[in-house]
């Protein structure tokens, strides 16, 4: 089993090859992998609650684990309590953590 | 293997995109926590350490260069190297850099080429390449 970090920067409402993430994601979960989806810059322009059709939606039901940048949430005037309940706030410092981590791939997109 | 190190590709320019900023964000978390970190800079990002950047006033809401404080990515480089010493590894693609004339690099920049960012790659705990969009 491997675990596999997609970087998200791309605000799905902009780049509709947002979905690549969602279709890959997905399918390396069915196959077992562990699969985290850090959602940064634009890419945590999906995470307000009252988003229609967010593709997180689809990505957290399928057990892939999804985290947002602090950073970029702040920057975006994004609070904890606008978020969706299916992602967790997270920082910098976790993703190198999980980086560094044996048996890790790492994909940004 | 015990000691952790993470290569970093980078090609976008300063001042382009945030990828610039999340990248050397990720940089310097690594360096803060002791994890070695190799920067392979293609294409326009081996302007990031270029010591000929100067920051600007802003004519716009009337501010001094020196109200400005306008942050420079080649004082960010730097940084990185006081941050982390002898855990961080820059190489600048040295074509690249010939093409844009952008040899005057901030201290501890390395020139190399593509085949220096496989000896990284393969000597790594992880890569991370950072694409242009």
């Amino acid at each position: 089993m491997t675990n596999y970090m997609f970087i998200e920067s791309r605000d799905p409402f902009e780049s509709r090859d947002a979905r690549f993430v969602e279709e890959t994601a997905t399918a390396l979960r069915r196959r077992g992998h562990n699969v985290t989806v850090f959602l940064v810059q634009n890419g945590v322009l999906a995470s307000r609650d009252n988003g229609r059709d967010s593709y997180l939606a689809r990505l957290a039901k399928a057990g892939v684990t999804l985290l947002a940048d602090d950073f970029s949430l702040s920057e975006r005037g994004i609070q904890l309590t606008d978020m969706r309940q299916d992602i967790r706030p997270s920082s910098i410092e976790t993703l190198v953590d999980a980086l560094v981590e044996e048996n890790t791939k790492a994909i940004w997109h | 293997m015990s000691e952790k190190i993470l290569t970093v590709a980078l090609m976008d320019p300063p001042y382009e995109s945030a990828n610039s900023t999340t990248a050397l964000r990720i940089i310097s978390a690594a360096l803060k926590k002791g994890v070695h970190v190799n920067v392979f800079a293609y294409e326009g990002a081996v302007y990031l350490p270029l010591k000929d950047q100067a920051p600007h006033a802003n004519p716009v809401k009337g501010t001094s260069v020196e109200e400005e404080e306008h942050p420079t990515t080649k004082a960010f480089v730097a940084s990185l190297f006081e941050i982390g010493g002898p855990l961080l590894v820059w190489v600048n693609c040295g074509l690249c850099v010939d093409e844009r004339g952008a040899g005057n690099a901030v201290e501890g920049v390395r020139r190399g080429s593509p085949a220096d960012f496989l000896k990284m790659a393969e000597g790594s705990t992880n890569t991370l390449v950072i694409p242009t969009k």
